[in-house]
C-alpha cells in the first residue's frame, strides 16, 4: 500500500474477487488448490501472486474435483485452506465439500455465483446456487454460508468464514456473485484490530489417548495436524470416535446429529443480518450479495414517497435466520424477496414466517441485477393489496 | 442524500477502459473523500469485443452497482455505441469519436473528439485512447478534480507509463477546452 | 549382514486385524511388502502419509499406524498432492485399485504423472472392481467375464506401464504377487525415489474375477499370473512370438535427472522472497 499521507491514504479500490484473496491471506489462509473458471479465476490469480511472498502454497489442478482434494489434504496438515469457484465448478466442487462435512475438515469454499444451470451465462452475475449450497452434496451435513453484500463486508466475511471452519471443523461456503466479483468498490483495508483471527483447536492428550471424533471437549472435537505423531486415521465413511468405518446405526445416527447440531446450537451467534427501517414498516424486503444494494435503494425511493417499507439483508443464508424471519413476520403485512434467481431463499422465507401472508418475489435470470425500480414497484403493489 | 453520479466508457477490448473507470473511482473516493465503484462488463472476448465500464460517484456509500441514470456517456467504437447506449439521463453528456462512431442519436447533447486520431499523433500509444478520454471528461464534467484525478492516474496507471498516461489525461482537458470555447 | 526380521505388527493397527479381505486375496500381500519396504528404508511411522481411494485396495491404510486417509473415489492423489504440498519433507504413499486409479481416477493420474510431485502410487491391478460386485475396469483382458461384461469384455485394456510413462512418472515398474521379495524391491525403490514412482502389481481377485473365469482360488488365480509374467531381464533374449501373451514386469522406467515439483515450488517461494526482500 501507498504510503502517502493525503486525504484518505487507506483507500483501495480492489475488485471484489481480488478483496477475497486479501482477506484469505489476512485470516491465515496459506494454501490455495484452484482450477480456473469464470467469473472467479481473480481469486486464483491473486492467490497465486501472494501467497508465495508469505510462505504458502497455490497449486492448479487438472479439475475442480482435484483442487478441493487438495484444500481438505492440506488442512488435515494444519494449513488454513481456500479455494473458489463459480456455477458449473460448484457442481463439482460438491463431492469433496460432503467429505469435508463428515471428516470435519476446515476449509472455506468460495462460489462467484454466475447464470445456470450448466455453462449457463459464464461471465453474468445470478444468485440461483443459494439452494445448491445448502443441499447440493448429497446426505445430511451442516451447512454454512455466508453471503456478503458490499467489498468492506467481503472481506471480514472472508475472514469470518475461515474462523467458523476452523471452529466448527467444518467447511464454509462464501457465496458472492459476478457483479460483486468483477466491480471495484473503494474501501478501507480493515484493521486487525477490528477482527478475531480463530485457530483450530488441537488435542490436550497424548497422541496414545487421542480419538480425531472425540466428543467429550464438545461438539466438535479437538484436531491434531498430521505428522505430530497422531497417526489417526480419517474417512468418509461413517465412522466412529476413533474415525474407523462403523454401520452399527446408533453410532451413526448420533454422530450425523451431533455434526448438523454443533453448528445449529449457536444458529443466534451464526447468523449474521442487518436490519434497515423495519421498525415501522408494513412491508419487508428480504434481500441478500448484491441485490440488497439495489433493495436498499428501492427502500430508500419508497421512504421518500412515505411508504413505510423496511429492508432485512441477510448476510449468513445458511443457518438460515429463521426465527428473527419469523418474529418479522408477525410485525409486518407483506414480504418482497427479490433475488438473481426464479425464487429460492423465498422458499425460506414462507417457511419461516408459516402463515398466510403476500411474499412475493422479484426475480430476473437474465444475467442483469434486480433493478431497483421494479423492487419499487412491486413494493408498491403489494402495499396495495396489503 | 444520495448524489449519484453516473458515468460510462465504452469501447471495444484492449482500449483501456479498466484502467479509465479504475482512476476515476479511485479519484472520487480517495482523494475526495466521496464514495464509488466500478463496475464492468465482463465479456469472454477480451480483445476486439465491445465492452463497457461504468463508474459511479455518489457522497454516501454507492448502492445499487449498476446504472440507473447515465450522466456521462463515451463511446469509441460504433458497436459498443449501440450495444451501450441506455440508461441515459435526457440530459447526458455523449463523447463520441466520429471516425469510429458515425451514426449516433441526435437526442443526447454529443460532442465529437476523434480521440483515436489524437491519440495517435499526440501520445503515441493507442492504449492510452481511454485515459486521454478521461481527461475530456473531466474537463467536460468536472465531476472531480484534476487534482484528485492526477493522483489517482499517478497511482494506478502501470509502472513507467505514469508520465504518457498523464500526457493523454491532459491532452484530454486541451481537446475538450477547445470543444468548450466553440460554444461560447 | 543378515538383515533382522521385520516387525510387521509394529506398523500395523493391529487392534483392526482381521482384515477385511477374502481369504487369499493379492491386496495382502501387497500390504505386507510396502510394510517391507518402508521397515527397509527407516522410516519413522509419524512421517509417513497412506492415502487411498474407494474399493478393496484402498481399506489398506485403515490398518497401517500412520497418517492415514481414506478419501474419494479415485481422487486420493488429490488429496495426496495437497497433503505433500502442505509437509514436502513427508513420505506420501497411495495406494489405490486399477478400477480407482484408471477410470475414475485417470485425470488426476495422468496430472500427478506430469508434475512428477514425490509421492509414490502403488496400484494393486487385480482387472476387476471387487467391492462393487465384480465389474470389469480399465484393465480388464478382452474377453474376459465381469459382472457387467457377461458376454465377454470389448473394452480395450490400458497397459498402466506406458500410460504412467507417458504421463512423465519418473519411477516405473511392474511386479505381481507371485513375487513378493520382487515387489518390496520397486516399493522401496519407488519411495526412495525423488519424484512421482508408479509401481503396477499384477494381483488376483480369485471371488470376482476368478470365479468368473475358471479361476475360483487363489492358487489357480497366482498361477495363471505367474504363467503370463516375464521379467524383463528374460523378455529381452525374447521373440516377439514368444512374448505374445505375455506381461513383462521390471523396474521399467527410472529418470532421476527431472526436476521434482515441490522442489521447484521451494525455489518459487525462494524467488519471490528474495525479490519481495529487495523491494522492502
Amino acid at each position: 500500500m501507498s504510503s502517502a499521507s493525503s486525504e484518505k491514504s487507506d483507500i483501495v479500490f480492489w475488485q471484489g474477487n481480488e478483496v477475497v484473496a486479501r482477506a484469505a491471506i489476512a485470516a491465515g489462509c496459506r494454501f490455495y488448490g484452484g482450477y480456473p473458471i469464470t467469473p472467479s479465476s481473480e481469486i486464483a490469480a491473486v492467490m497465486a501472486e501472494l501467497l508465495p511472498e508469505v510462505g504458502g502454497t497455490f497449486i492448479q489442478m487438472e479439475d475442480e474435483i482435484a483442487a478441493m482434494g487438495t484444500v481438505i489434504g492440506a488442512s488435515l496438515v494444519g494449513k488454513k485452506s481456500l479455494t473458489a469457484t463459480s456455477g458449473p465448478g460448484f457442481s463439482l466442487k460438491l463431492e469433496h465439500l460432503g467429505y469435508a462435512c463428515i471428516a470435519e475438515v476446515p476449509c472455506v469454499i468460495v462460489n462467484v455465483m454466475r447464470g445456470g444451470p450448466s455453462t449457463g451465462l459464464p461471465t453474468a452475475p445470478a444468485q440461483a446456487d443459494v439452494m445448491q449450497a445448502k443441499w447440493g452434496t448429497h446426505g445430511d451435513h451442516p451447512t454454512i454460508a455466508l453471503a456478503p453484500a458490499f467489498h468492506r463486508e467481503i472481506y471480514l466475511d472472508t475472514i469470518k468464514a475461515f474462523n467458523i471452519s476452523e471452529k466448527y471443523r467444518v467447511p464454509v461456503i462464501i457465496l458472492i456473485d459476478e457483479v460483486l466479483g468483477h466491480m471495484s468498490e473503494g474501501m478501507i483495508i480493515p484493521d486487525p484490530s477490528e477482527y478475531e483471527i480463530i485457530d483450530r483447536v488441537k488435542p490436550s492428550v497424548p497422541p496414545e489417548e487421542y480419538n480425531p471424533y472425540d466428543t467429550q471437549y464438545g461438539d466438535v472435537p479437538p484436531m491434531a495436524n498430521y505428522f505430530e505423531g497422531y497417526r489417526f486415521h480419517v474417512t468418509g465413511l461413517n465412522h466412529g470416535a476413533n474415525g474407523f468405518p462403523t454401520t452399527v446405526p446408533d453410532i451413526c445416527h448420533n454422530d450425523e446429529v451431533r455434526m448438523i447440531q454443533k453448528v445449529m446450537k449457536d444458529v443466534d451467534t451464526l447468523t449474521e443480518y442487518d436490519e434497515y427501517m423495519l421498525e415501522d414498516a408494513e412491508v419487508a424486503v428480504f434481500a441478500f450479495g448484491s441485490t440488497a444494494r439495489g433493495a436498499k435503494m428501492a427502500v430508500e425511493k419508497a421512504r421518500q414517497e412515505g411508504l413505510k417499507v423496511g429492508l432485512f439483508r441477510a448476510i449468513t443464508l445458511w443457518p438460515f435466520p429463521e426465527k428473527v424471519i419469523h418474529e418479522l413476520g408477525q410485525r409486518v403485512k407483506a414480504f418482497v424477496v427479490p433475488e438473481m434467481n426464479l425464487g429460492q431463499m423465498i422458499l425460506e422465507v414462507e417457511r419461516s414466517v408459516h402463515k398466510e401472508m403476500p411474499i412475493v418475489g422479484v426475480n430476473k435470470v437474465g444475467g442483469v441485477p434486480v433493478p431497483p425500480y421494479e423492487i419499487l414497484e412491486k413494493i408498491k403493489e403489494v402495499l396495495q393489496h396489503a | 442524500m444520495s448524489n449519484r453520479y453516473e458515468a460510462r466508457f465504452s469501447a471495444v477490448g484492449g482500449q483501456g477502459v479498466l484502467l479509465a473507470g479504475d482512476i476515476l473511482g479511485l479519484a472520487a473516493q480517495k482523494f475526495e473523500g466521496r464514495y464509488s465503484l466500478q463496475s464492468p462488463t465482463y465479456t469472454a472476448q477480451v480483445r476486439g469485443g465491445p465492452t463497457k465500464i461504468d463508474v459511479i460517484i455518489d457522497d454516501e456509500p454507492v448502492m445499487y452497482p449498476k446504472t440507473t441514470a447515465i450522466n456521462f456517456f463515451l463511446s469509441l467504437a460504433q458497436g459498443s455505441y449501440d450495444a451501450f447506449l441506455y440508461d441515459l439521463r435526457d440530459d447526458a453528456i455523449v463523447v463520441i469519436d466520429p471516425v469510429l462512431v458515425t451514426k449516433w442519436d441526435e437526442k443526447y447533447k454529443t460532442y465529437q473528439v476523434p480521440v483515436i486520431e489524437i491519440t495517435k499523433t499526440k501520445v503515441g500509444k493507442m492504449i492510452m485512447s481511454s485515459v486521454l478520454s478521461l481527461g475530456i471528461m473531466i474537463e467536460l464534467t468536472q465531476v472531480v478534480s484534476k487534482e484528485a484525478i492526477e493522483k489517482a492516474l499517478l497511482q494506478k496507471a502501470p509502472k513507467g507509463t505514469e508520465e504518457l498516461n498523464l500526457k493523454a489525461l491532459r491532452t484530454g482537458y486541451e481537446e475538450a477546452q477547445k470543444l468548450l470555447a466553440q460554444e461560447t | 549382514m543378515p538383515k533382522a526380521a521385520v516387525d510387521y505388527l509394529y506398523y500395523l493397527r493391529a487392534e483392526k486385524l482381521p482384515h477385511m479381505w477374502c481369504p487369499g486375496c493379492g491386496i495382502g500381500i501387497v500390504v505386507k511388502s510396502m510394510i517391507g519396504a518402508i521397515d527397509s528404508l527407516g522410516w519413522d511411522k509419524n512421517d509417513i502419509a497412506v492415502i487411498s481411494g474407494i474399493g478393496c485396495t484402498s481399506r489398506a491404510p485403515g490398518y497401517m499406524d500412520m497418517n492415514t486417509l481414506h478419501t474419494t473415489h479415485g481422487r486420493a492423489l488429490s488429496f495426496a498432492t495437497g497433503v505433500k504440498m502442505a509437509a514436502p519433507d513427508k513420505h506420501i504413499i497411495v495406494i489405490s485399485g486399477d478400477g480407482d486409479a484408471t477410470a475414475i481416477g485417470g485425470n488426476h493420474f495422468i496430472h500427478a504423472c506430469r508434475r512428477n510431485i514425490d509421492i509414490t502410487l502403488i496400484i494393486n491391478n487385480n482387472n476387476i472392481y471387487g467391492m462393487t460386485g465384480g465389474q470389469f475396469s480399465p484393465t480388464t483382458p478382452y474377453g474376459a467375464r465381469a459382472a457387467t461384461t457377461p458376454h465377454g469384455n470389448i473394452d480395450p485394456a490400458f497397459d498402466l506401464v506406458e500410460l504412467a510413462k507417458g504421463a512423465g512418472a519418473t519411477y516405473v515398474a511392474r511386479g505381481a504377487v507371485d513375487n513378493a521379495r520382487m515387489m518390496e524391491k520397486y516399493f522401496k525403490d519407488g519411495m526412495e525415489h525423488h519424484g512421482f514412482s508408479v509401481i503396477e502389481i499384477l494381483s488376483n481377485c480369485h471371488t470376482q474375477y476368478g470365479r468368473r473365469n475358471k479361476m475360483a482360488d487363489a492358487i489357480t488365480m497366482i498361477d495363471w499370473i505367474s504363467d503370463q509374467v516375464v521379467s524383463n531381464k528374460k523378455a529381452a533374449k525374447m521373440s516377439p512370438e514368444e512374448l505374445e501373451g505375455k506381461i513383462i514386469t521390471g523396474e521399467m522406467y527410472h529418470n532421476t535427472e527431472l526436476a521434482e515439483y515441490t522442489d521447484e515450488y521451494a525455489k518459487l517461494i525462494e524467488r519471490v522472497q528474495a525479490k519481495a526482500a529487495l523491494k522492502a
